[in-house]
């Protein structure tokens, strides 16, 4: 039986009998302070990867989401073709159709762009400036202000911060010198953004476009809108801006939402093979204190008690650590690559990575618990 | 009219496999031992002594014969039975002591009292026992504090501190010199004299064997008649 049912059966002073067992759990975890903070630190690090990689993917999505949002737009009609998660990575629309959708019932604004990706996760988003500011409110400059030659661009401040960039500066992308103009304030559909007819030609899409964004006289109606466009224009994908951010979670994204469990799965592996190795060298150091209390007439499940004691120790503390260790991934992303990922704090994911952690860690235990448990108390007793 | 033996074996022998030889540690061993007895078994190395000791605390089970410990049959239990044996009936005192290192030499008693299901508080005799010891004054300290005595004279009080039938000793003077010896003997003879505790000893030096009531000499894991 558990000594901890053992102690509510028999009645005795449970609460000063679990502070002897804290303290020879604690006693145990000081004897080898290194090998305890290189248990705790790889545990951290177990948490810490789960939970930037998840903060990660939420945080960037969502600002995807909330730069989507920042268009002002209601409806997003994008080539045929393709699908709402899809990347838009060539401009195969005519730009007449801005005013075919224009001539559209309860159609107030449209406005065309074209994406030109470029490394990693960043895209050179062509914009009508004027239809744009009209349609969105118009960005909100901290310096400098609009394009005024084909070659100008703006960008927003985190991207400007990450590549230290400010009006004047000039930077070299697809083969081509752009000066900054203007440098504003984020949350308006994109990082970095050109003259609409600049990019086309530069891009050789003279007159096409990727996206189309389509504002309506009552946004409520935007899905019955939708429906009406999707009758008339087939095989053009047209979404409501709001079914689109759903999208943009992780849930959403099977193939990230998968990228995610097996990361999940590695760092529980991870966690499990070092406290595996933590716990059995700790069952092997100690074979002869395991004979003494085996020999004093120490049950089984007692001597499996402390080792799953200290496990569990060592998993909530490097939960916690690794938690913290989050807090500095988010801080080194903010000062080192603010224009690229958003890493957001996913408090609902401390208790799931917490478990994790914790199973992976008692799993690891189980080997060594029974290696001493099974331990024969005369030969450990001779055990130097 | 005599009372039961609380030790009491009957053609008690073990038998190791090492390797691909078997070892004899014992050969055919009877002997009693009477409550409030002190005993010492007296041999030198090899001599199956530690055998002996082993078998009687339940740390192994016997080969064959029988190994009656306060009334229980010892040839036929299972390991938790053995265990409670340990738990309830035995004391044991190590020659090196046995002390866990990273708890002081009071919650090296108490973790003992715990597992004996005794809660973790001493009572008032226990505490005269602790002064008896001479620990009492040091039993906030953890045993690299303690000299090879004082941690011998802890490892007493460990055994003790169930209240058990019969205290084993293996060597307990072994790593101690004379002076401590002496004092740990005399301690033990104190022990068996005001609380009547049953001593079985294990030694190979005659002069301490010459503090228990009664020696019986082992040789090539017989007793000696």
């Amino acid at each position: 039986m558990l000594p901890l049912l053992s102690s509510l059966r028999s009645g005795a002073p449970l609460y000063n009998e679990q502070v002897l067992l804290n303290k020879l759990t604690f006693a145990n975890l000081g004897h080898r302070p290194v090998r305890t903070l290189l248990s705790i630190l790889a545990i951290a690090v177990e948490v810490t990867m789960i939970l930037t990689l998840v903060g990660v993917s939420n945080g960037t999505l969502h600002e995807s989401a909330r730069r989507a949002r920042g268009t002002g737009a209601d409806i997003l009609v994008r080539p045929p073709g393709t699908s709402a998660m899809s990347s838009v990575s060539s401009a195969p629309m005519s730009d007449k159709l801005v005013d075919v959708f224009r001539a559209e019932p309860h159609v107030v604004m449209v406005t065309g762009t074209i994406v030109q990706p470029l490394e990693l996760f960043d895209t050179l988003t062509g914009l009508n400036m004027d239809e744009f500011a009209k349609m969105s409110g118009g960005f909100r400059f901290v310096q400098g202000g609009l394009p005024t030659q084909d070659t100008d661009l703006i960008i927003d401040e985190p991207y400007a911060r990450e590549k230290h960039l400010q009006v004047g500066s000039t930077l070299k992308l697809i083969s081509r010198e752009w000066h900054v103009s203007g440098v504003y304030e984020p949350g308006k559909l994109a990082r970095i953004c050109a003259r609409l007819e600049a990019l086309q030609q530069f891009t050789a899409n003279a007159h096409h476009l990727s996206q189309i964004y389509v504002k309506v006289d009552d946004s409520n109606q935007a899905q019955a809108i939708v429906d009406s466009l999707r009758a008339k224009y087939p095989g053009y994908q047209i979404y409501t801006l709001e079914y689109y951010t759903s999208f943009l979670s992780v849930s959403s994204l099977g193939l990230l939402r998968n990228f995610i469990y097996v990361v999940i799965g590695v760092a529980m592996i991870v966690g499990f093979i070092v406290v595996f190795m933590a716990m059995y060298t700790a069952v092997l150091e100690r074979t002869r204190e395991i004979g003494i209390l085996k020999a004093v007439g120490s049950s089984s499940g007692l001597i499996l008690n402390m080792l799953l004691r200290e496990t569990l120790l060592l998993a909530v503390i490097g939960t916690g650590v690794g938690i913290l260790l989050t807090y500095l991934t988010q801080w080194l992303m903010v000062h080192f690559a603010p224009g690229g990922m958003t890493q957001e704090t996913v408090y609902k994911w401390w208790p799931i990575t917490g478990v994790i952690a914790i199973t992976g860690s008692l799993i690891g235990a189980i080997i060594p618990g029974i290696k001493a448990v099974r331990q024969d108390a005369t030969e450990a007793l001779s055990y130097e | 009219m005599n009372e039961t033996p609380i030790i009491e074996v009957r053609q008690l022998t073990k038998t190791y496999r090492v390797g691909e030889v078997d070892v004899h540690a014992l050969r055919g061993v009877d002997i009693e031992v009477q409550k409030g007895e002190f005993i010492a078994v007296v041999g030198t190395s090899g001599s199956g002594k530690s055998t002996l000791f082993n078998v009687l605390g339940g740390l192994t089970p016997p080969s064959t014969g029988s190994v009656h410990i306060g009334g229980k049959d010892l040839s036929h239990m299972t390991n938790a039975e053995r265990t409670n044996l340990r738990k309830d009936t035995v004391g044991f005192v190590f020659q090196k002591y046995n002390l866990l290192p990273t708890l002081s030499a009071e919650d090296n008693i108490k973790i003992v009292k715990y597992i004996g299901g005794h809660g973790i508080d001493f009572d008032a005799p226990f505490n005269e026992v602790l002064r008896l010891l001479g620990i009492a004054e040091r039993l906030k300290h953890k045993p690299r504090a303690l000299s090879g005595g004082q941690q011998q004279r802890v490892a007493i009080a460990r055994a003790i501190v169930n209240g058990p039938a019969i205290l084993l000793a293996d060597e307990p003077t072994g790593n101690l010199d004379s002076q401590n010896s002496a004092a740990v003997l005399n301690l033990l003879k104190d022990l068996n004299q005001r609380l009547g505790q049953t001593i079985l000893m294990i030694t190979h030096d005659e002069e301490a064997a010459s503090y228990a009531h009664r020696r019986v000499h082992m040789r090539d894991g017989q007793l000696l008649p």
